[in-house]
């Protein structure tokens, strides 16, 4: 009898020092919206590559922009009992119900990218996502130094009312206001295309007089401003000498046209986040304490002269 | 000043005079023009350049509605055109070769439209509405074939169709030209375009009139197309790169607009192609001077869906009639 209770002790020891020492033995559920865009196929296959890299045995599920698709993978990954649940939301809302589900099985939910909005905060641990107003911020201040204080701004806004155009318009202007010489005089949107921001950018050269006293072109994303800097060289202006050029996402064209001297500077949105947001999840699993509700992943500014 | 006030073309062009005046208004220099880079250079440039690929749209559209029929596909048409454009240079293509490849996709586009709406007699705003909605994850699929992620490219040919110029010419408006005058004598120096109308007219008269209706319509889906595929070309090299997923987005609906305000009716049966590249000129005008105008950008829809009435109640008879006996009743 005593025996078999020394077994029984030594084997519950020796499975506790296993799920100790075991941080790879981690399995997490991701429910990703979809694959829209270049940036969200690459943040998909980051997070896929990251996971096997640091041993986390993740289940990965596209819900293909549907919210009640996200919903039944949450509540899959609750019924296999996974240690932890990283959710890109689609939208913010109706998300209360499935995390209390997730809060009585004890399993912690983070959110990657975009927010969701709940009443009750401790339903997640934390959201880890980059900060469209710090991508505006660092645009804005790349170009106060760099005009040194003085400038009058053209603006290509991303799609109307989206989350992106709003924060980095906003965090933009918070820089530029506090300078009484820097102004964005004309702003319309291109909908984040580069069909759109060439069209907008067509139409501000005829409406400025060529650009006249113009000193810089902020666009809230990258194919917005590869559009503006072919509308300039077809009317014969010089991109990034003529006028600086200022974006966010540092795609890979964005690289090229860094790199020929046609634009000056881009904010980098990292698709090659896994390596920020697992570190968050199995640190919380091995010692669960209160972490901050935003934890924001840094911003890199890519100009000409770094290439 | 009957006949003026009967002609269709009279409310349409008002309608353009007035939002030009307003332009020259509130926009110094909105009339001028230049040479620079050696081409003509300026916003009126600027509204016709712009207008092509809506217009070439449009003209499509025209016809596909002058035979009752519509096609919601045209934008997943220019994304499907667009992606395949990308891939095939990428792929080391000759890019003569590769025109004519784009122009056979929109034909094969075209192709299946019209199986769907004559061979199956799925109707046509259905059967439009399975490549419209499928056609951007197939444009999708074509740029994960080279791995998508840098889908800009090259293309002096290309390039020279779209943004280059003869003499202090932009090509596209060139080579519109041409397109629009082919169309114009297929249609009304054959005798397709009377098939066209009849069957979009009344079909089962118009089969028994010795028509074959499923021909005729099956070819105009085709047309349809073939007009789309071209815009397609000017949009994909006008900014060289592929963007399946917002390049001509809701395309369809301001080509159907420019058919309409030229005067056409939904309801089949006519084909007006001048004025259908008179309404995609409004369209077109109307859009180059929100951007001109200064105003933010959230009031770009509403500007557009204010003008547009104003333009449509123009052309109504009713509405026009009611306004007159108003005025009449009070001088009375």
């Amino acid at each position: 009898m005593s025996k078999l209770k020394w077994a029984g002790a030594s084997v519950a020891g020796a499975l506790m020092m296993f799920a100790g020492t075991s941080a790879f033995a981690v399995t997490i559920g991701f429910s990703q919206v979809g694959d829209e865009g270049d940036w969200r196929p690459a943040f998909s296959k980051d997070m896929q590559e990251e996971a096997k890299k640091q041993g986390i045995d993740l289940k990965f599920a596209d819900a293909q922009g549907k919210q009640e698709e996200q919903l039944k993978a949450v509540r899959a990954f609750i019924a296999q009992r996974v240690d932890a649940i990283i959710i890109a939301p689609v939208v913010v809302t109706g998300w209360d119900q499935v995390l209390k589900e997730a809060q009585r099985a004890k399993i912690p939910v983070f959110l990657a990218d975009r927010d969701v909005d709940v009443t009750d905060k401790s339903l997640f641990v934390a959201r880890i996502s980059a900060d469209f107003n710090l991508e505006g911020k660092l645009a804005g201040a790349w170009l106060a130094a760099a005009s040194k204080g003085t400038c009058d701004i053209v603006e290509l806004q991303g799609t109307v009312g989206s989350a992106p155009a709003i924060e980095r318009k906003k965090g933009f202007e918070a820089v530029v206001s506090q300078f009484p010489n820097m102004k964005i005089v004309r702003s319309q949107s291109g909908d984040f295309t580069t069909e759109g921001g060439k069209k907008v950018m067509e139409a501000f050269i005829k409406a400025t007089n060529n650009l006249k006293g113009i000193c810089a072109t902020f666009a809230h994303n990258d194919n917005m401003q590869l559009g503006a800097i072919q509308a300039m060289k077809e009317a014969g202006l010089k991109p990034s000498q003529d006028v600086l050029m200022v974006s966010v996402d540092y795609v890979p064209a964005m690289k090229k046209a860094l790199a020929a001297g046609e634009a000056n500077a881009s904010v980098e949105l990292r698709s090659a986040i896994g390596k920020y947001i697992y570190p968050v999840v199995t640190d919380y699993l091995k010692n669960p304490k209160e972490l901050p509700k935003w934890i924001v992943i840094p911003s890199d500014l890519h100009t000409a002269q770094g290439m | 000043m009957r006949a003026l006030t009967g002609h269709r073309a009279t409310w349409p062009l008002l309608a353009l005079v007035v939002i030009l005046i307003v332009d020259g208004i509130i926009a110094p220099g909105f009339f001028a023009i230049r040479i620079v880079e050696g081409r003509l250079f300026g916003t009126p440039i600027d509204i016709l350049y712009r207008a092509m690929p809506i217009a070439l749209i449009a003209l499509g559209m025209a016809v596909v509605i002058g035979s009752k029929g519509i096609d919601l596909s045209v934008g997943s048409i220019v994304a499907v055109v667009g992606a395949t454009i990308a891939w095939r240079i990428k792929a080391g293509d000759p890019h003569f070769v590769i025109l004519l490849t784009a122009l056979a996709v929109g034909i094969l586009c075209g192709m299946w439209n019209g199986f769907l709406v004559a061979v199956l007699n799925i109707q046509p705003i259905i059967a439009t509405l399975i490549l419209m909605v499928s056609g951007r994850g197939i444009g999708l699929m074509i740029n994960l074939i080279y791995g998508g992620t840098d889908p800009s490219f090259e293309s002096p040919l290309l390039q020279g169709l779209s943004v280059g110029s003869i003499g202090y010419v932009p090509t596209r408006l060139i080579l519109f030209a041409g397109l629009f005058v082919a169309l114009w004598l297929l249609i009304r120096r054959t005798a397709l375009g009377l098939f066209i109308e009849s069957v979009g007219g009344n079909a089962a008269a118009a089969n028994l009139a010795g028509i074959n209706a499923r021909l005729i319509t099956f070819s105009v889906y085709v047309i349809s197309g073939l007009c789309t595929a071209w815009a397609g070309i000017i949009l994909t090299a006008d900014v060289h790169t592929s963007d399946p997923v917002s390049v001509a987005l809701f395309s369809e609906l301001d080509a159907i607009l420019a058919v309409v305000i030229g005067g056409g009716s939904l309801a089949g049966g006519r084909i007006y192609l001048g004025m259908t590249l008179l309404g995609a000129l409004v369209i077109q005008t109307l859009a180059t001077s929100i951007l001109m105008s200064g105003l933010p950008p959230e009031y770009n829809l509403l500007v557009k869906a204010v003008v547009v009435l104003f333009v449509l109640l123009l052309q109504s008879n009713n509405a026009r009639d009611a306004v007159f006996t108003l005025f009449r009743r009070r001088k009375g």
